[in-house]
């Protein structure tokens, strides 16, 4: 395993990734190397040099039943970028996600991630019989104080909700709790699967501006899975679009922050993507 | 309680007062510039309260047992009723204290909430264990699971006469079929409530990096407890059904020896105390339960004891 850490790592990788790969990715064949396990890096103080890449995936295949979701994947996240990934549903977005957590390891391929990463999902998934403080802390290793868990939650601004039952949180604020519950574990890999999906749209305003803030004070890497186009412009450095177990296309969104949706810039971007995921934009229709 | 917009204290709403005009009909609506109701075509709502009877719920709902017993007590008192087939409610009263001033009620159920206590106490630690052997391990579920399924299908109480055979006459068979009765309820729910932690909850876990003991702390045993308490509950209930059964063969103790006792002098007013002291065992014990689901489960919002 620990072979991979120090495995030399092209500078121009970056580059390369901006180019989009092909579906078939023949050209990189020969470099896949295939392994049967989940390869991880110790985290960045471990290592001398920053590493160059806060997650690298080369080769990656995940089948269900003998059909490939994901077929000989790429991927690279630098660190401290923040990488959106779209597409439609059922294209594997939520599957890579998953890999990339460590949750499926019935896969082919080669793939890095930090040690230090933490998952949000859809659901807030806090367990009910934990009071919230709980919750957050759970899993830490050693005895945290529950002073920790205060700080994280104060973070998110639920430090008044620290001492209650999860079930009596809003969607909003549970929402919150499970992303206090990531970041306490100070990640270099922050894993969103569609953490805004289930909120309402003026708590998912809310909730997206708070990850956009969370990811500019902390520097951590994040790979957003979502559906939603709009967010993923608004908050990523780049935006990767998911087909057919590859990534497809990747747009690298140079937009000032804070972004402005009403931005022409926005909307040309937000329409090409949209063009890309076969949904015509309403200037096309008309 | 008023249903009408203006402000509580206002002393001019702009709709007549619903309340006001249901308790007078006659003087509450014209006496200012406010339309009359029926005028405008509005129809008032009437509160709820304002149509309840005044009769309290308690009241009602005690009225029926109070006239049952009151039935009862004619019906002995005229001769209708004799004494060996049912005793009258005041002679149950009276030998009720009697029993009690003795001290022979008192010992009875000592010895009968011992016999329960013990049957119980092995059932749960049987049942929870083979229940945690099966649902936490695979290999524990293929060799515990089908004998344990198979073995429940058999009444407990049939096996009264094998367990006198086997342990004697003494406590041993009766503590043997309360454990016996306690033991299946408990392994079902038990099992059913490990098996049915949200698969989700189990894998943020993991995502969070629990260790598997983790697990099982943290998330299996709290999501399988709903479960384990209703299997707990079960267990209750079956316990004292199995003490009845078991303390009705060969008993020379605790409240079914009375009973039996009783039978064999026709003394039906000593049974039906008997009885009644069951049924109170039987509340206490659903409100030991009750207590426990308080304290252990509370945090479930659909949880709504007070």
């Amino acid at each position: 395993m620990a072979t991979h850490l120090h495995r030399p790592v092209s500078p121009t990788a970056p580059e390369a990734a901006q180019t989009s790969s092909g579906p078939t990715g023949a050209d990189r064949a020969t470099e896949v190397t295939v392994t049967k396990e989940v390869t991880e890096t110790t985290d960045a103080s471990a290592a001398a040099p920053r590493p160059a890449h806060a997650v690298r995936v080369e080769g990656l295949t995940r089948s269900f039943d003998g059909r490939p979701v994901i077929d000989d994947l790429r991927l690279d996240v630098r660190p401290g970028e923040f990488v959106a990934l779209l597409g439609r549903s059922g294209c594997g977005k939520s599957t890579l996600l998953r890999i990339l957590a460590g949750l499926d390891r019935d896969i082919e391929g080669t793939v890095l991630v930090p040690r230090r990463k933490a998952v949000a999902f859809q659901a807030p998934r806090l367990m009910p019989w934990k009071k919230v403080w709980r919750n957050v802390l759970l899993g830490l290793p050693g005895k945290p104080a529950r002073a920790v868990a205060d700080q994280a939650l104060e973070e998110v601004g639920l430090g008044h909700r620290s001492d209650a039952w999860p079930k009596t949180l809003s969607g909003g604020e549970a929402q919150r709790a499970s992303l206090a519950r990531a970041l306490v574990r100070e990640p270099d890999l922050l894993l969103l699967d569609e953490p805004f999906g289930a909120l309402d749209a003026l708590t998912r305003i809310k909730a997206q501006r708070l990850v956009g803030e969370l990811w500019q004070r902390r520097g951590c890497a994040v790979l957003l899975v979502t559906h939603d186009v709009e967010e993923a412009v608004l908050l990523a450095d780049r935006v990767l679009v998911m087909d057919e177990g590859v990534i497809a296309h990747e747009q690298e969104i140079d937009l000032d922050r804070p972004r402005d949706i009403a931005d022409p810039r926005f909307a040309e971007i937000r329409g090409q993507l949209l063009e890309r995921l076969g949904v015509a934009t309403a200037a096309e229709a008309a | 309680m008023s249903i009408s917009h203006a402000p509580p204290d206002s002393q001019e709403p702009d709709i007549s007062d619903i309340s006001q005009q249901v308790n007078s009909p006659g003087n509450a609506v014209g006496s200012d510039a406010t339309p009359d109701a029926t005028a405008t075509g509005l129809e008032p709502i009437v509160p709820a309260s304002s149509r309840r009877t005044r009769v309290p719920r308690w009241l009602r709902r005690t009225t029926g047992p109070v006239l049952l017993l009151i039935l009862w007590q004619l019906l002995s008192a005229t001769g209708v009723l004799t004494p060996d087939v049912l005793a009258s409610p005041g002679r149950i009263a009276q030998v009720a204290g009697d029993l009690i001033a003795d001290g022979s009620l008192a010992s009875a159920m000592t010895t009968s909430l011992q016999r329960v206590a013990g049957g119980l106490l092995l059932g749960t630690v049987i049942g929870t264990g083979l229940a945690l052997v099966s649902g936490l391990f695979r290999v524990g579920e293929d060799i515990v699971d089908a004998p344990v399924q198979m073995l429940r299908t058999v009444p407990f109480v049939g096996l009264i006469p094998l367990f006198i055979i086997w342990f004697g006459i003494g406590e041993a068979p009766k503590i043997a079929i309360i454990t016996l009765g306690v033991t299946f309820p408990l392994y079902l729910n038990v099992y059913a409530g490990i098996r049915g932690v949200d698969s989700q909850l189990i894998e943020a876990g993991e995502s969070l990096g629990l260790s598997r003991w983790g697990l099982v702390r943290h998330v299996i045993l709290p999501g399988a407890l709903p479960g384990a308490m209703t299997g707990l509950r079960y267990s209750l209930g079956i316990a004292w059904l199995a003490l009845v059964f078991a303390e009705q063969v060969n008993a020379d103790s605790g409240i079914g020896f009375l009973m039996v006792q009783a039978r064999d002098f026709l003394r039906t007013d000593v049974i039906v105390v008997c009885l009644i002291v069951y049924a109170f065992l039987g509340l206490l014990a659903d409100f030991i339960v009750r207590t426990l689901e308080r304290l252990l489960l509370q945090w479930r919002p659909t949880f709504t004891g007070r």
